[in-house]
This record gives structure tokens, C-alpha cells and sequence, in this order.
């Protein structure tokens, strides 16, 4: 079977050309023919190769044309006919590894020749090898010009700028092209590479002025605004001694934090501070236009967490003009039921929250599952639902209050069971 | 369970040859650098390495030191460093500096770059330009192709989503061409080329067909090849998955056919790697099945086991020695095995439960029936508010996108407002990225173009207006989700039961809610042997599609011979679980397909 493997193997990557056995195969562009597993076969079946391909270029000053000049133009010393070969050519031999030349795509036509037809036929590898010359050949007013008609190449193009981290480079390509959007994204990205703080902030703010679409704009004012706050804060936090910071340490420094994630934090380290302080809830609330329904479910997450049953209370009272208090809420009950549970907030709490719960399915789903005992009495007597009452008494404890209820409830003749 | 045996299916091709013929290449590559030498390894390569060679046999060709790439200076004391990287820039810059640091210091070495799977010019100009050429020597491996089980082959290559979809980038779509190639040189010819979208159409298709014969060695035929761009079909990678595999993979990322499964599934203090395939007889049984009926099979396969181990009461000597040879290595075997599945689905349940995972399944539900959009959206602005799982909110926002043909602008900026406020204001990258790929967008031209037409549409006669419409829709790039939804019944009507027991189409894949486009094209095409018919379909994708007929033996062959049932598809930037199980799934009702995909794209990386 390894025969045959090696059979298989020899076959690959073997062209139909007939030209496999020049010496132009040896001295590839890259100057090393080593690679390919149909050569190696053939190599170790014969065995021929000479020493010299090992040979590591020592640091000297006699250097071995061969191995140390570019590949695309030393392999024509050779092969002097690899200037007369077309672009259709020339791309074809690219495609292979093959030695190449492109010294004699001098004029601009001929560079955009071989370009189109490294286009056409869709190698991505070949095309950023043209343009590699290009670059080099061409000055860039003009290449850019020329790329402006020419998608799939600028594509290419922008690509191989982005992964040499050819910024400058880039940024004025995008500009020559009226791409002024990409062009402040591809700025403000740079960002992400600025570890210290302050230098960071600096360089948010000197994005302020580049050419965003007008959403984009805002959202990198905040972006500036929320790291220079949170810079703030954190300076007059980690060095804070109140008594909530020592009950509750900081597990992790605020700075870089998305927005909500700040107001959590100042709801549960800052809360009730006037409106005046940058890290005080409301002003946060403001400063970065934060919907009822979002405050509330973060305010309500950390009041809830310190327990504070009283402040996750006066997030839901509303007072109606005769003065009576109302609970209302921009987020379904349910949900406020089920964020108070995992913060293990008391029966009472919870049933209160159950209460208030719309849905009527909702409502006596959530009393069942957090046993709120009066709810679903309630609701089953409700119901006049007889049976649901029997078998819920069933789980509950012999002559709790909650037994006795039900208990009394089924000894009423006055009530009319639907079963 | 469903399905047991498959009794029709075709003898696949022996993959493992592929594994052999990379490991003898790298041999024989190591051995170009003679003496020992320190090995380099890029990270996401190990893996792939793993699997077909080991540290011995790498020590047996004098690598004395094995590093991962970590593009840090070095300590290495060897006069001979040998790098196995992927043909990177960044990589290749990382290099020369080592070199140039070395030349500084006076400190002699030779350096090997061995590129997998193949050298591109941009990083052998790297090479020069730093002044290194000729110092370092390259070498291609060209590792293309990794079997990971019997029936999926993967390129491995992650990257290939990025730069061919976003970055416009062309370069590993060669790649897979000769990927391709190979199998074809190996394995004998496609018959048949099936296949929808730009990659798959103008680079590979050519290839493909571009053998000549003595190229071929093996005088058979592979069956036939499907071709298929990930972009075709952007909806079914975006929807949860419920099959057990793809639930392992959502939650545990399976990488490179094996997973790790951390403390809380082991039910001990430590993580254990697993390989997932056909080997695993458990996960065999369950990778395809819909989530629901997992539990229930795993736990009458510990019933099973029970009795089996409960054989040894009342043996006597004789037996017993029996028992224990033949039988009790494998219940052994099965009961690590058991148990590892019971615990990986023990902490899905509860994960899946915690996450609110129903309510998520019926918002994706509604959104691909197009149906309470408006609630679906309260639902993903819920999803954002509460800051929970920041790839699922994307995920819901990409399928409200493409599922609508984008979305109205009020709800764009308001949803991406809060998505900033929520994940951090440098997601707005990520928008930008998710807009040039088409997954999320804002709709602006779609209602003006509707008016313009219209408007047109009075002024010139039909033929016209029909010219024109296609030129405006192609311009706003619809995805068109609902009429092909519609037109190739996707979407099973609401309210009908839908047995997860006994699967009756793909459906149930995603609980019965959708059938996968990806697979369902397939399976119409080769219906039909062919595109004819599915005229509409494809001019709602942007055409692009095509069927040659390979140049051997094709059409005299109508009785089909066991080869010629194999279906080979290829997803051109990865493919997901549900959909290779939708395939099997396919494989069982007719012939045997075999899947193929570059990279499992479950989660899309878009981030910056």
C-alpha cells in the first residue's frame, strides 16, 4: 500500500506542462525547489541531489546569486526567456511556483495586463504578488487610481496593507478613494492596541474630529466621555473608604467597562449621590441617554444584590395625583420576579412582585415556583378550580396557616366548584 | 433511536491514507534539516499535528525541543530552528526579527520555514525585505486536508471565512482547490460537479475539472462533489443548534474533533479531552439526535450496562475468566464513555434551563416563520438589556437581519445603540464588519427602490421594468429568505406535531422549526440531477449556480455503482454540526453523502 501512496503522491501537483524537467523547476523564484512531494519522491528514488542545495548561506560577502537576490528578477539571469513570456504566461507560472520574471512589465499597461489577468483568474495569491510589484513600480497617486476601477484588486490590496500594518499606507489609500468612513473606523480601531489608560483617552479624543457617519460620531463621543469618567472614578475609588467598599471589595478596576456595566456599579457603589457627580447613577443615566427600561433592570440588579429591598421598592412606586402610590414598571413583573429570586430576595418580597404580575399563566406559574402559598390559593379559588386546591394541599405541611386556609376554603358550601 | 444501521450506505474511501501521505511529507521535510534542531509549531496547527504523527516520531528525526509560536523572543540553544507555521505575515515578521537579533548578537544558526499548506509570495517578500532571505530556507507541507472522522474531512483552515468573505481576500480559495485536487489524484474522479456560489463556482469548479488523465492514478470514480459557499446560506449557521453534537459544540467548542470537557461534567476536579467520532460507540448513537431524546437513550444504555455487569453474579471460575477477557474491558470502556455523555448532558440541561434557552428557541422560531417580529424584537432588546451571552445577541440580531432583508432604520439604531451600551462601544467595529458581510443591516434603499420602481414601471414597458427590478435588487443584496423559504417549503406549518422520535425530514435538525437551506438545496439538485427547475431559486440567491459533467465515465453508467452514490460536500467557509447531521440524516433516505467542511462556523467571528 505505501507504493501506492508514493504513486498517488508522485502524481500530485505534477502539471501537464512539459517543462517539468527544466532547470527553471530547480531554481524557483523562491530559490528553494525543496517542497513539493512529487520532487521529494523523485529525489529520494534517485538520490542525485547534490550537497550544495543544503548549503546554508554563510554571513559573508560573496553571496550566492542563487539563494540571496529577489526571486522574481535573479531567475532570469538564467532564463533569459522569461522576459518574453505574456502576462497569460507569466501569471500561469506564478500559479505554479514556477520561476517568473516581471522586470519587463514596464509600462503601465502591461503592469495593468498582468494585474487584470491575475484577476481573472481568481488566485489571491498571485494577485498580491502583482500588486507587491505594483507597489513597488508604481507611485501611489497612481496605483491608487488605477485600483479605483479595480475591486477585486483593491480588496486584495487593502488586505495585504492591513496585515503588514501598513497604517499610513492605508489610511491614505481610503481617503484617495472617498472611502472617509472606512477610513475613521480603520483610525479609531487603533485604539485597541493603547494599553495605558490616559494615552488611550488622548487618542479617543483626537478621533472626535475624523469623519464617522453621524451614529458612529456619537457613539465615539461616548466612547471618549465614559474612559475619561471612569478614569475618575476609579482614581477617587481605589483609594475610597467608605463603608460599602470595605463590605463588598472591588473584584476588578472599572476602566475600559461597557457602559451598563459602569452604571451597575455605580448603582451599587454610588448610589443616591446628587445628580452633580460623574459617578452618581443619574448622572450617568443622562450623560449617555439610557432608556427607563434599561435603568431599571440595572438598578434593579444591584440594589437587589446588596439586598436593599427598600431602594429595589421606590424603583417601581409612582405616586397618581391623589397621592396614592403605585407600583408600575417598564419590564414585564416577571422579570423583576425572577431577578429578585437570584438574588434570593425573602417570600414576602417576592410575593408582593408575584402579585403584580399581569399574565395570569405567569403569575400563578411564578407563585408555584416560588411558593408564594397565598397567590395560588387565591388564584385557584379564583378559578373555583376545587381538585388544583386538594392536591395543593397535599404539599403543604398539616396545620401550617396556609393548610388551614385551603381547609376552610373547601368547607365553604357557599362557594360553587367547577369540578 | 432512529436509526441504527445503515444498511445501504456505500463503502466510503479510506481516508487514513491522506493522514500517511502528510505524516511521510513532514518526515521527509524534517530530514532537510539533518541534525537536531528545535521545532517551532503555530498554535491552531498542533492539533491538526496531533493527529497524524506524534512526539515520537518527530524525535526520531532529530527534533530535540518542540515551542508553540508565541510571538515572544525565544530560548532556545539549538543551532537549528525549524518553524511549522501557517503561511502568515505576522508570523513570517516574527521570524526575521529572531533572525536579525541572532545576526546582531554574532550568533550563527540555520533557520527552516516549512509553510502549511502552502508559501504565499506576500510572506517570502516579508523574508526579503527584513533581509533574511537566504538566511532562512522555505519549504511548503502541503497538509491540506485533515479526515476527522469517516465521513468528514476538514481543511482546518479558520481563517478562511474572515478573508474571503470580509477581506475580499482570494487566497485560500486555491487552497481549497487543491484540496480537491488531491482527493482526486488519490481517490480517482468526480463524476459530477454540483455546486452554487462565487468561490465554489469560478476557481474551484475549473480546477476540479481540470485533470487530465494520467493525473488520475486510481482508474475509479470518487461519486460526485457539491459545492457550496458559505454566504449562500448565512441563516442556518446562525440558529441554535439542538442536535446533540452541535449542542456540544455550542457549548464546549469542539475543536479539531475532540473536545474538553471541564469540572462540572467529569464530576471530578479535573478536564478531560475526548475525541468525538465514530470510534466513541456511544456518541456514536447520539451524536445526530435531536436533544430531547438523548437522555432517555443514555440512561436505558446504563440500564443495559447494569445487567451486563450483573452476568457476573452466580458465574463460576470458568466464566468468570471469560467475562473478564472478553467482555469486561469493553463495558469498562462503555461506562467511562456513558458516563462522560450523562455528564455532558447533565450540564447542558442546566446550562441551557439558566440561559432562558426556550424562550431563545421560540424568538429564532417566530423569526424564521416571520412571524411577531415585534415581540422577537422586544425579546432581543431584553437579550442586550440584561448583558447576557453577548454571541447569541448578535446571532439573534444577524437572523432578525437577514430573515427581514434587514432592518428598518429606527430599529438599527436603536438596537445597536444598546447592543454599544451593553457589550462595549468597540462593537461598533463589529457592525461595521457584519454590514460588509451583508449579515446585519440597516434597510434605506429597499423602500425607495419599491417607489422608484414603481414609478419606472409607468413610464417603460415590462421587459424593462424587469431588467431594471433585477438591477435594483441585486443592488440592495436581499437575502430573500422568505420567498425561498416559501418556495422550497423550509418551514413546516406551525402547529403541526412534530415527532423528534422519528425524524421525517432534515426539520429536525432545529426541532422540526426549519429545514437547513444549505441541505435542502442539495437535496434538490440531486433530485433532479441538476439546477432545471430550481430556476427562481437560484436567481433569489444570485445565480451563480452550476452542474458539469466530469470527463470520464459520466453518463453510461446509469446503474450506480457503490462509489458513484457518494456524495462529497464541500462548504466553502465551514459548516455546522446540524447540518452535517441534516446530511446523514439525507445520506440514510437515499445515498450515502460524505461530508466536507473548512471550519465549523457556529460561532461567527466578526469581533474587530
Amino acid at each position: 500500500v505505501l507504493k501506492e501512496s508514493k504513486r498517488a503522491v508522485n502524481s500530485i501537483l505534477v502539471d501537464d506542462d512539459d517543462e517539468d524537467e527544466e532547470d527553471v523547476e530547480r531554481v524557483s523564484w523562491s530559490g528553494e525547489p525543496v517542497g513539493s512531494i512529487s520532487w521529494s519522491v523523485k529525489e529520494t528514488a534517485s538520490s542525485i541531489r547534490s550537497g550544495s542545495e543544503q548549503s546554508f548561506p554563510k554571513i559573508d560577502t560573496t553571496p550566492s546569486l542563487s539563494k540571496q537576490g529577489s526571486g522574481y528578477s535573479l531567475s532570469s539571469l538564467f532564463k533569459g526567456n522569461l522576459h518574453d513570456l505574456s502576462p497569460e504566461e507569466t501569471v500561469r507560472r506564478m500559479q505554479k511556483g514556477r520561476a517568473f520574471s516581471l522586470e519587463k512589465f514596464r509600462s503601465l499597461q502591461d503592469k495593468l495586463l498582468l494585474l487584470d489577468e491575475a484577476v481573472a483568474v481568481y488566485d489571491g495569491n498571485v494577485i498580491t504578488a502583482v500588486l507587491i510589484f505594483l507597489k513597488k513600480s508604481l507611485s501611489k497617486e497612481i496605483l491608487f487610481r488605477e485600483l479605483m476601477a479595480r475591486d477585486v484588486a483593491l480588496r486584495h490590496y487593502v488586505h495585504y496593507l492591513k496585515e503588514m500594518g501598513e497604517q499610513k499606507l492605508l489610511v491614505e489609500l481610503l481617503k484617495a478613494l472617498g472611502r472617509t468612513e472606512d477610513m475613521a473606523l480603520m483610525h479609531y480601531k487603533e485604539h485597541l492596541n493603547i494599553k495605558d489608560e490616559s494615552r488611550r483617552r488622548d487618542f479617543l479624543k483626537s478621533c472626535l474630529s475624523l469623519p464617522f457617519s453621524q451614529d458612529d460620531a456619537t457613539h465615539v463621543q461616548d466612547h471618549y466621555t465614559l474612559l475619561e469618567r471612569q478614569i475618575i472614578i476609579e482614581a477617587s475609588d481605589k483609594k475610597a473608604v467608605a463603608e460599602i467598599f470595605k463590605k463588598f471589595p472591588r473584584k476588578a478596576s472599572i476602566l475600559n467597562m461597557p457602559i451598563i456595566t459602569t452604571l451597575y456599579y455605580s448603582c451599587f457603589y454610588h448610589y443616591g449621590e446628587s445628580e452633580g457627580t460623574f459617578s452618581s447613577p443619574s448622572n450617568i443615566r443622562k450623560t449617555f441617554r439610557i432608556s427607563e427600561k434599561q435603568y431599571i433592570l440595572t438598578a434593579l440588579g444591584a440594589r437587589a444584590k446588596l439586598k436593599s429591598w427598600f431602594d429595589v421598592d421606590s424603583l417601581f412606586n409612582t405616586k397618581n395625583w391623589l397621592g396614592y402610590t403605585k407600583k408600575r414598571s417598564p419590564i414585564g413583573f416577571h422579570r423583576v420576579v425572577d431577578i429578585l429570586h437570584k438574588n434570593s430576595a425573602p417570600v414576602q418580597v417576592l410575593q408582593e412582585y408575584v402579585n403584580l404580575i399581569d399574565n395570569p399563566d405567569l403569575k400563578l406559574g411564578g407563585a408555584l415556583k416560588y411558593k408564594c402559598h397565598d397567590i395560588v390559593i387565591n388564584t385557584y379559588r379564583d378559578l373555583k378550580d376545587r381538585q388544583q386546591l386538594i392536591v395543593y394541599r397535599e404539599k403543604l405541611e398539616r396545620d401550617s396557616p396556609e393548610y388551614r386556609k385551603i381547609q376552610e376554603l373547601l368547607n365553604n358550601v357557599q362557594i360553587r366548584w367547577k369540578n | 433511536m432512529a436509526h441504527t444501521e445503515w444498511r445501504d450506505a456505500p463503502e466510503l474511501p479510506d481516508f487514513s491514507l491522506l493522514k500517511r501521505l502528510a505524516r511521510d511529507q513532514l518526515i521527509f521535510l524534517l530530514e532537510q534539516l539533518p541534525g537536531k534542531k528545535d521545532l517551532f509549531i503555530d498554535a491552531d496547527l498542533m492539533s491538526p499535528l496531533d493527529r497524524i504523527a506524534n512526539v515520537t516520531i518527530l524525535k526520531q528525526h532529530e527534533v530535540d525541543k518542540l515551542y508553540k509560536v508565541e510571538l515572544k523572543p525565544i530560548v532556545s540553544s539549538s543551532d537549528q530552528l525549524c518553524f511549522l507555521i501557517r503561511p502568515r505575515i505576522q508570523t513570517v515578521k516574527w521570524i526575521s526579527d529572531l533572525v536579525n537579533a541572532d545576526k546582531v548578537a554574532g550568533r550563527f544558526r540555520r533557520y527552516k520555514i516549512i509553510f502549511t499548506p502552502q508559501k504565499f509570495y506576500a510572506c517570502e517578500t516579508v523574508l526579503e525585505e527584513q533581509g533574511v532571505y537566504g538566511d532562512v530556507t522555505t519549504d511548503e507541507w502541503n497538509f491540506y486536508i485533515l479526515p476527522l472522522d469517516d465521513d468528514i474531512l476538514s481543511l482546518e483552515l479558520p481563517e478562511f471565512f474572515r478573508d474571503n468573505f470580509l477581506e475580499g481576500d482570494q487566497r485560500w480559495v486555491t487552497t481549497a482547490g487543491s484540496a480537491l485536487h488531491l482527493l482526486q489524484s488519490v481517490y480517482g474522479s468526480f463524476s459530477k460537479v454540483y455546486g452554487i456560489g462565487r468561490c465554489a463556482k469560478v476557481r474551484i469548479c475549473d480546477k476540479t475539472l481540470n485533470l487530465t488523465d494520467e493525473q488520475i492514478l486510481v482508474d475509479e470514480n470518487m461519486g460526485s462533489v457539491f459545492l457550496v459557499d458559505r454566504d449562500v446560506d448565512f441563516v442556518t449557521p446562525l440558529c441554535s443548534q439542538v442536535v446533540y453534537e452541535g449542542l456540544v459544540d455550542d457549548l464546549f467548542r469542539i475543536k479539531c474533533g475532540s473536545v474538553e470537557f471541564g469540572p462540572d461534567v467529569t464530576s471530578s476536579d479535573k478536564s478531560i479531552k475526548v475525541m468525538l467520532n465514530s470510534q466513541d460507540k456511544v456518541f456514536s448513537e447520539i451524536r445526530n439526535e435531536h436533544f430531547s431524546n438523548v437522555f432517555g437513550f443514555l440512561s436505558q444504555k446504563a440500564k443495559n450496562l447494569q445487567t451486563a455487569y450483573d452476568k457476573r453474579r452466580g458465574m463460576d471460575i470458568q466464566q468468570m475468566k471469560a467475562f473478564v477477557s472478553d467482555e469486561l474491558k469493553g463495558l469498562k470502556q462503555e461506562h467511562r464513555l456513558l458516563s462522560l455523555h450523562i455528564g455532558a448532558s447533565e450540564s447542558m440541561m442546566k446550562k441551557k434551563t439558566k440561559q432562558d434557552f426556550q424562550e431563545l428557541l421560540k424568538t429564532e422560531h417566530s423569526l424564521l416563520e416571520g412571524f411577531e417580529i415585534r415581540e422577537c424584537i422586544t425579546y432581543i432588546e431584553e437579550h442586550i438589556n440584561r448583558q447576557v451571552s453577548m454571541i447569541d445577541s448578535l446571532r439573534l440580531l444577524c437572523l432578525l437581519s437577514i430573515t427581514e432583508n434587514g432592518l428598518l432604520s429606527k430599529d438599527y439604531r436603536s438596537l445597536k445603540a444598546q447592543y454599544l451600551q451593553s457589550y462595549g462601544i468597540k462593537h461598533l467595529l463589529t457592525f461595521a464588519n457584519l454590514r460588509q458581510l451583508g449579515l446585519l443591516e440597516e434597510q434605506q434603499a429597499g423602500e425607495t427602490l419599491t417607489v422608484m420602481e414603481s414609478k419606472v414601471g409607468k413610464l417603460v414597458n415590462d421587459k424593462t421594468v424587469g431588467k431594471l427590478t433585477d438591477a435594483f435588487s441585486s443592488l440592495a443584496k436581499k437575502s430573500n429568505f422568505r420567498a425561498l423559504s416559501k418556495r422550497l417549503a423550509l418551514v413546516p406549518k406551525s402547529g403541526e406535531e412534530y415527532d423528534l422520535r422519528v425524524p421525517r425530514d432534515m426539520a429536525y435538525v432545529f426541532s422540526g422549526a426549519y429545514i437547513p437551506l444549505s441541505c435542502k438545496l442539495i437535496e434538490q439538485v440531486l433530485e433532479r440531477d441538476g439546477w432545471t427547475g430550481l430556476e427562481e431559486v437560484t436567481r433569489m440567491l444570485n445565480g451563480q449556480e452550476f452542474a458539469v459533467t466530469g470527463g470520464s465515465s459520466s453518463s453510461e453508467a446509469r446503474n450506480k455503482t457503490d462509489a458513484q452514490r457518494i456524495v462529497l460536500v464541500m462548504f466553502l467557509g465551514g459548516c455546522t454540526f446540524s447540518e452535517i447531521s441534516a446530511l446523514r440524516f439525507l445520506g440514510k433516505e437515499r445515498d450515502t453523502y460524505y461530508v466536507k467542511q473548512i471550519e465549523y462556523m457556529v460561532n461567527i467571528k466578526l469581533s474587530i
